[in-house]
């Protein structure tokens, strides 16, 4: 060492910022670093082009080259090609989608299933206009009548047993005050709300229906829930799953971290006992026990009660995925919720539910692509959905043999169905990234 | 305690502004579990008042000022607050909370919503006003903190002092009469700490009652009326910061005093 390294150093200007080499950016740069960046890579590369390759040599002739659209029998499908005989596709394609709906009403549910887009459009994308939501409350009960069909007063009536009780816990407080403690009065009104509501569900709707179409009748022809079938019945109870399990998820998830022992009591008890038991079980319920239970003479729909319970099941999973969220929370936000003077329901509503949903959407998500197909377990309590139908198509004996086609067909639209999910959470996701941290 | 708690009160009374009781603590001790973490604690902080709370960690400073916007509930004794008593009710927290500010040691602004959101949420929310009010407000506090520019970024696009600021901000949005500091400066760098501290200077020129938990003795020197030193969840001195960091009596404090400004 001839001299001694100095320690002391000042930058004599500032280094300005430069762009990458050429080898590491564009398209050859990509292929570089994620498929050939080294001989194990370039090996496993070759390989899955390889396999990909074999795998579409032998689908697209069968699925698109060689398949059969138009034949009226097996036979008669590999008499003209030996591909995909997807002519009993193209035959029962309406049975598969409406069941054994009525001919001649079948628009009533693909109207349903087109409000149904207008219905969800404010509920997912913020950009929509917000008086749009008037309609999404108010879908469940149009699309009810138009599937159904039936007196379009009965709806109505349904929808007036919540506008009574909210009539209650909105005036009642008023009349009471002066002889109620002031917290007892907002209990009392929503205790009568809520009780009102109930009473009138069971006996005011059906005299109010009775009058109203005695002054004018409004019917659509009604069709009975055994009718219903296929993606319609899937669709129906997927959705009608999908829209309830999240409130009460939610209500659910809250119940459980609250300070008051009975509610958080039965909120446990409910979800541990929910998650313990098979669905194919609570379906039996469904079927089997409810009537048992419910008073005499009372007429409560298979579908109906199929939905409860699959709501129920989802809602205890979506519970948990939620209070996941909430504790991925620091306190600290709940602190400075509190200091700012906000009660439990607006920091719940503007601070923390918007948080620890947004963190809970994958596994929201995921809840409900579950839900939507256990939807298919219906056919153990002999309700027609998709897979049910296969059974009499397969019985045919034109069709006697296929399987494929079938399958893979139900495959597609459960697919695309959940696949859609599946997108839009990523969307949503990007959406509400605002940079953290 | 070298001044007599009474006597201490008379002097207080012609030092401050104010001789009205902005918040009054008698007889007043918390336990975590078995953990004695307030003992005895008697405080009355008069309005204009600025009180700096020092101490080791654990001793309790923090608790102390939690428990005056009923972050933390106390066991015994009582707090008054602007001439509320705080007790379980409800409602009575409710009401204390949006009449105390509060800034964190770690921020906790909401990162969901603009830094703008963030200030218009509670005046809008708990004060009912109307939204143009509450953002022209929210625009004034902002600018006066410096951070007018970045109203609609997020919490997350921020560093550290500009979100204590933001956060700072988002207190005063509420027009409190008393703002609590718990660590306001402990979680930023070095360089962020002076213009967080600017800030609480410039508020001090307006004449609001703070108490501040810090380990900044420039800034109790400062601006401090009054410097309270606890350890082992009391009380353990108080007094003028002049006389307090030049002739410290407790041998506690001295230990305190040799420990912190030694490096």
């Amino acid at each position: 060492m001839k001299e001694r390294l100095s320690v002391a150093f000042v930058a004599e200007r500032q280094i300005p910022p430069a762009p990458p080499p050429a080898k590491t950016g564009g398209v050859v740069g990509w292929l570089r670093e994620n498929l050939f960046s080294g001989i194990f890579n370039t090996v496993a590369t070759l390989l899955s082009f390889a396999f990909v390759a074999y795998v579409l040599a032998s689908v697209v002739p069968w699925l698109f080259l060689d398949s059969v659209w138009n034949a009226s029998s097996l036979q008669e499908c590999r008499k003209i090609d030996d591909g995909a005989c997807l002519a009993v596709i193209n035959e029962r394609f309406l049975q598969f989608v409406f069941g054994f709906y009525p001919d001649g009403l079948r628009w009533r549910p693909v109207l349903a299933f087109a409000l149904m887009f207008i219905a969800i459009w404010p509920a997912l994308f913020a950009s929509a206009p917000r008086k749009l939501l008037i309609f999404t409350g108010l879908y469940p009960l149009l699309a009810y009548w138009l599937i159904w069909g039936g007196s379009f007063w009965g709806p109505v009536g349904v929808l007036a047993g919540p506008v009574l009780g909210w009539a209650c816990v909105r005036w009642l407080p008023g009349l009471m005050r002066g002889w109620l403690d002031e917290r007892l009065v907002f209990l009392a009104a929503v205790g009568v709300g809520l009780l009102a509501t109930v009473l009138w569900w069971l006996f005011g709707v059906t005299v109010f229906d009775d009058t109203l179409s005695a002054v004018l009748a409004v019917d659509l022809d009604s069709v009975e829930s055994a009718r219903l079938g296929g993606f319609l019945l899937s669709t129906i109870i997927g959705v009608s799953g999908i829209v309830g399990s999240l409130p009460v998820g939610i209500v659910l998830a809250l119940g459980r971290q609250s300070n008051l022992l009975i509610i958080k009591a039965c909120c446990v008890g409910f979800i541990e006992f929910i998650r313990g038991v098979p669905l194919i079980t609570l379906l039996f319920v469904a079927w089997l026990l409810l009537a048992y239970f419910l008073p005499p003479g009372t007429e409560f729909d298979l579908i109906l009660r199929v939905v409860i319970m699959v709501t129920a099941f989802a809602s205890a999973y979506m519970a948990e995925v939620i209070r996941g969220g909430l504790a991925a929370l620091p306190v600290g936000q709940y602190e400075a919720a509190d200091s700012l003077g906000l009660d439990y329901w607006k920091s719940m509503q503007l601070i923390i539910l918007p948080q620890a949903l947004k963190v809970s959407i994958p596994g929201i998500v995921n809840t409900f692509i579950g839900l939507f197909k256990d939807t298919t377990l219906v056919i153990v309590i002999g309700l027609l959905d998709p897979v049910g139908l296969l059974q009499p198509i397969r019985a045919d004996q034109n069709w006697n043999g296929i399987v494929w086609e079938l399958y893979g067909f139900i495959a597609l639209f459960f697919f695309i169905f959940c696949f859609a999910m599946s997108r839009y959470s990523m969307h949503l996701e990007r959406n509400l990234d605002v940079g953290h941290r | 305690m070298t001044v007599a708690a009474t006597e201490w009160d008379e002097e207080r009374r012609s030092m401050t502004a104010s001789s009205e009781i902005a918040v009054e603590i008698t007889g007043m001790n918390k336990w975590f579990g078995e953990f004695h973490v307030l003992r005895d604690i008697n405080l009355t902080v008069y309005r204009g008042e600025r009180i700096v709370v020092c101490g080791p960690s654990g001793s309790g400073k923090s608790t102390l000022i939690r428990c005056i916007n009923a972050l933390e509930s106390h066991q015994t004794g009582s707090i008054v607050v602007e001439g509320t008593a705080l007790s379980s009710d409800i409602k009575n927290i409710d009401r204390i909370r949006s009449e105390v500010g509060m800034c964190f040691q770690h921020f906790n602004l909401f990162p969901h919503l603009s830094v703008l959101e963030n200030c218009t949420l509670a005046p809008i929310w708990v004060r009912r006003e109307p939204k143009k009010d509450a953002e022209d407000r929210a625009q004034y506090f902002l600018d006066r903190v410096k951070i007018g520019d970045q109203a609609l970024k997020y919490p997350g696009q921020l560093s550290g002092g500009q979100q204590q600021r933001v956060a700072i901000a988002r207190s005063l949005c509420m027009q409190p009469r008393i703002m609590l500091f718990d660590e306001p400066t402990s979680a930023l760098d070095p360089e962020m700490i002076k213009e967080v501290l600017d800030v609480m200077v410039d508020l001090v020129e307006t004449g609001m009652t703070m108490m501040v938990v810090t380990h900044e003795m420039g800034f109790a020197r400062q601006v401090a009326h009054r410097v309270i030193f606890m350890d082992e969840g009391q009380i353990v001195e108080q007094n003028e910061p002049e006389t307090f960091f030049n002739n410290p009596q407790s041998d506690r404090t001295k230990l305190f005093l040799s420990q912190i400004l030694s490096h």
